[in-house]
Order: C-alpha cells, then structure tokens, then sequence
C-alpha cells in the first residue's frame, strides 16, 4: 500500500492536501478543514481505497499552537487491509468541522466524543448529545485548561473529615487487636 | 465503672434494662447472621466479588447467602468499584430505597475513597454521600479481606442495640376538613 493512497488523492484534490507522510508504516494525510467532506466521500467510494471501516475520530489538543485542536480519523479496508490516517487542524475560536456521518454512520459515536470530551462541534448533521459526561456538566474535561480535579457533583457531597480505623496495622495504629487463632501445631495434645 | 452508679436506679427500671438487653443481643445474633445483600457492582471489583459469592471462598458461610436485586429486600449494601459522579444520585438513590435496619459496606479503594481516580468524574468515596459501616481495602480486595471485613461488621451488628418494636417518631395527623362527611365524601 505505502504511499498509493497518499498519491491517489493528492492527484485528485491538489488543494485539498496539506501535507502527506508515511511513517512506521502509517499513511497520514493532512487536509483542509473545507474539504474534508469530498475527500472522506471519495476515500470510502473508490474503489482503489476502499476505505469502508471508520475505526475512530479523536481530538489532540496542542493548547500552544495556533491551530489548537488537531482531529484524527482512521480509517481501514477491509478488502485491501490497509489502513489511512486523516488529519485536520482545527482552530480554538471556531472549533467545527463537517460532520462526516453521512459518509460512515459509525462515526456518530466518535463525533459525540469529540464534542464530549474537546468541545469541537460538527455541522451537517443533527444536534450533538454528549456521550459519557451528564447533561449537567460544563465545560469539556479532556482539553489541556480544564483543571484536573474539576468536579461537579450532581448532589451534595458530605465532607467527610476522619475515620475510624479497624484492626489491622496502619499509619500510627497499634498492630492488630484481635488474638490470632493457635496453630494446630500449638493447641493441647488430647489423648 | 463509676458512672454507671451516678444515676440511682430502680429495681424495676434495672429488671427492664436487663430484658431489653437480651432482646438487643439476640436480635443481634440474628441480623448478623442474616445479612441479605444488595450488590451494586460497578467496576472491576466485581470480579472479585464473584469469587467471594462463589463456592471456593463462599460468603454464605457467614450467613450472608442472598444477593437480593432489589433494595427492598436487602438490609446490606455492598458498593463494590469505582461511583462516578453520574452515578452518585443513582447509588444514593438505593440506599434510600432499602428498609431499616441497614448498613454498607465499601468494597475496595474505589469505593472508599476513589482509589487512583483523583479526577473530575469519579466521587471520592462514597462516604461524600451515604454512611458507611465498613470499609475494605484493596484493588481489589482479596477474597479474605472481605470475609474479614464481614466478621467485623457483624461484630458491630451485634454491639449495636436493636430494638424489638423500633418506634418511629410519631407522624403528624391527618388534617381533615371540618365540614365534611368522610364516608360518603359529601360537604355538609
């Protein structure tokens, strides 16, 4: 496979391509934010490609660079059994890009992810639940500001300062205060 | 020893004492040996559950044969993994739901106290939200443990005073309205 695919489309979308590079192995396509539609259309419908098996969308947040969020999609075939990594930049203030659904509908899992977790947005597509935090949640926790230990209980929480400590050896605690049970070998001898 | 002999006590009062004494202790005996269990499994500590419910460890050995699907039925929660913070109202939700007499048991670190998960989506430790009677270390906690942390808590069953008839207190009356007739529901 190795570089085919990377050809196949830079030739087709000259200005869609960013950048191409193969390594370890892995073909990574950067691309346009705008076409990344037509390009995913054309990496499942070729029959080249055949890129039919969406294995997942995920977000990496470069907090520092201009573009912050970088979406991730890989994608596979399975009559060819190759692989194709497709990249977007994504910048902060305007964090969307286009739904792909309508090319794979497994991607929906993946997108609420996204939007779960980094806060990108998809257009084109119906309105975006979350997938694993509650609805009451703000914020999105795995971008790179949102502080680690952010909770939000949804009920009030108890502070809970002291416990007491059972038997057992601990941190400042006598060792264990129940007796331990003779030994077969240390109880009476009956005759 | 001495403060036992402040207040002056009747021979009647001593005599009812000692009865009531008796009924707690044998009421004792018999709730610890009858624990039914509500497990709510989360997490991986699930596992290790299983093979305490098992035959090789065999929890029912300490009388506390029952894994009981319904709240209702059970008087011993076992919170066994991680509660996340969108489980809370869930987790708490059940407790409430059991009848008295009852008590919890936390199952692993997790439960105790979030365990590793010092992060924004899991409840450190179910004590933020309901009593708990015993804790039981571990990730997870070995089979013996849990049957250790059993015998405790019936040791502390047995301490604790039980009551034959455990009043409520009292709850407010019905107010029915003056004017009217309650069995045939007509206004006079």
């Amino acid at each position: 496979m190795s570089e085919f695919a990377l050809q196949r489309i830079a030739e087709r979308f000259p200005d869609a391509v960013v950048q191409g590079y193969s390594l370890h192995g892995d073909e990574t396509l950067v691309i346009e934010r705008a076409h990344l539609l037509e390009v995913a259309r054309f990496c499942k419908d070729d029959p080249e490609l055949d890129l039919k098996l969406p294995l997942s969308v995920t977000c990496v947040d470069f907090i520092d660079e201009k573009p912050r969020f970088e979406l991730v999609y890989t994608l596979y075939s399975i009559t060819k059994k190759h692989h194709l990594r497709l990249k977007v930049r994504v910048p902060e203030e305007d964090p969307v890009v286009a739904s792909v659904i309508s090319v794979w509908r497994g991607m929906d899992y993946w997108e609420r992810y996204c939007w779960d977790m980094y806060g990108v947005r998809f257009e084109g597509r119906g309105p975006v639940k979350r997938l694993w935090m509650y609805e009451e949640f703000e914020g999105h926790p795995l971008r790179k500001d949102y502080p680690l230990r952010g909770r939000q209980p949804l009920i009030p929480e108890a502070d809970v300062q002291d416990i007491y400590r059972g038997p057992g050896p601990g941190p400042g605690s006598p060792p264990a205060s129940r007796p331990n049970p003779p030994r077969p070998s240390q109880l009476p001898v009956i005759k | 020893m001495a403060e036992n002999f402040q207040a002056i006590t009747t021979r009647r009062e001593e005599a009812q004492g000692f009865i009531e004494r008796m009924v707690s202790r044998g009421l004792g005996w018999a709730r610890k040996y009858s624990l039914f269990q509500y497990p709510f499994v989360t997490a991986c500590c699930g596992m290790e559950y299983m093979s305490m419910a098992g035959a090789r460890y065999d929890i029912a050995r300490f009388g506390a044969e029952f894994p009981r699907f319904s709240p209702r039925q059970a008087d011993l929660l076992m919170v066994v993994g991680t509660v996340n913070l969108k489980q809370a109202p869930i987790l708490k939700r059940v407790y409430e739901q059991m009848a008295e007499p009852k008590w919890v048991i936390a199952f692993g670190v997790c439960a105790s106290s979030g365990g590793f998960y010092d992060n924004y989506a899991v409840l450190q430790g179910i004590d933020k939200i309901i009593p708990v009677d015993v804790y039981i270390p571990g990730c997870p906690p070995r089979p013996e443990q849990v049957l250790d942390g059993l015998i405790l808590l019936q040791e502390k069953i047995q301490a604790q005073s039980h009551k034959l008839i455990d009043r409520h207190p009292p709850e407010p009356e019905l107010v029915r309205p003056a004017g009217r007739d309650l069995v045939s529901g007509v206004n006079k």
